[in-house]
């Protein structure tokens, strides 16, 4: 599974992209996030308030109780600020 | 017929406006988005999701030609660094009355600013601060939830 980071999730994970292969316990959103807050302490730290952040599965804006199914591509980014 | 672009080049109003006139509509509205220079802001610069972005924009331009009679839609938004007083977004909108061509601006600016993935960052000299959303832009999204 591709990841893509942005703005100041991006910053604090310290890469825009990954790819990893969770387990299968990880079923949703939600579930990706905190698995991926133990890989390391900058994941952590980007990823420890998930109420600060948004999804998209394979460039579709998602809730973060959105299953994963078979997602190739999962963004998490915060909320959007363009215009 | 619709034209969505995201370019770090600078938008040129005059071309985008006369393009829309020549769609042989009665009446063209526009909505231009500028960088603010206020609080002591010097840049602003903004990262976008490549490959989603213009997916996004253009289904909001297919949303908005689909809820009104439109001859064309133009949505133009500006990537990377850019400094106070420069244009950021452009929307513009041709129909034949003015009542459609103004709806579908303001409808698509409000939209734009909850659905299309992009993210502000300021610049103050050599520090920067990630903008944080308002929640008066949700409230205007959901005021066109039909």
């Amino acid at each position: 599974m591709d990841l893509l980071y942005f703005a100041w999730v991006r910053e604090a994970v310290g890469v825009g992209h990954e790819t990893v292969d969770p387990p299968e316990a990880v079923r949703d959103v939600a579930d990706l996030v905190r698995w991926l807050a133990t890989r390391s302490p900058g994941h952590a730290a980007a990823l420890a308030d998930p109420a600060r952040l948004r999804a998209a599965i394979d460039q579709r804006f998602v809730p973060l109780d959105a299953p994963l199914g078979d997602a190739r591509e999962v963004a998490l980014f915060p909320p959007v600020t363009g215009g | 017929m619709i034209r969505v672009s995201i370019d770090p080049a600078p938008i040129e109003l005059a071309l985008e406006l006369a393009a829309l006139e020549a769609r042989g509509a009665g009446g063209v509205a526009s909505f231009t988005g500028v960088v603010r220079g206020d609080g002591g802001v010097t840049a602003l610069e903004l990262e976008h999701y490549l490959g989603m972005t213009e997916d996004a924009l253009c289904t909001l331009a297919e949303a908005a030609m689909a809820r009104w009679s439109l001859f064309g839609v133009t949505i133009l938004h500006r990537v990377g660094r850019m400094g106070a007083g420069e244009r950021i977004v452009f929307i513009g909108t041709a129909a034949a009355h003015r009542r459609e061509a103004l709806d579908a601006c303001a409808y698509l600016i409000d939209r734009l600013k909850t659905d299309a993935p992009f993210w502000k960052r300021e610049w103050r000299g050599d520090s920067a601060t990630w903008v944080e959303p308002r929640s008066s832009d949700a409230e205007a999204a959901e005021r066109w939830q039909a």
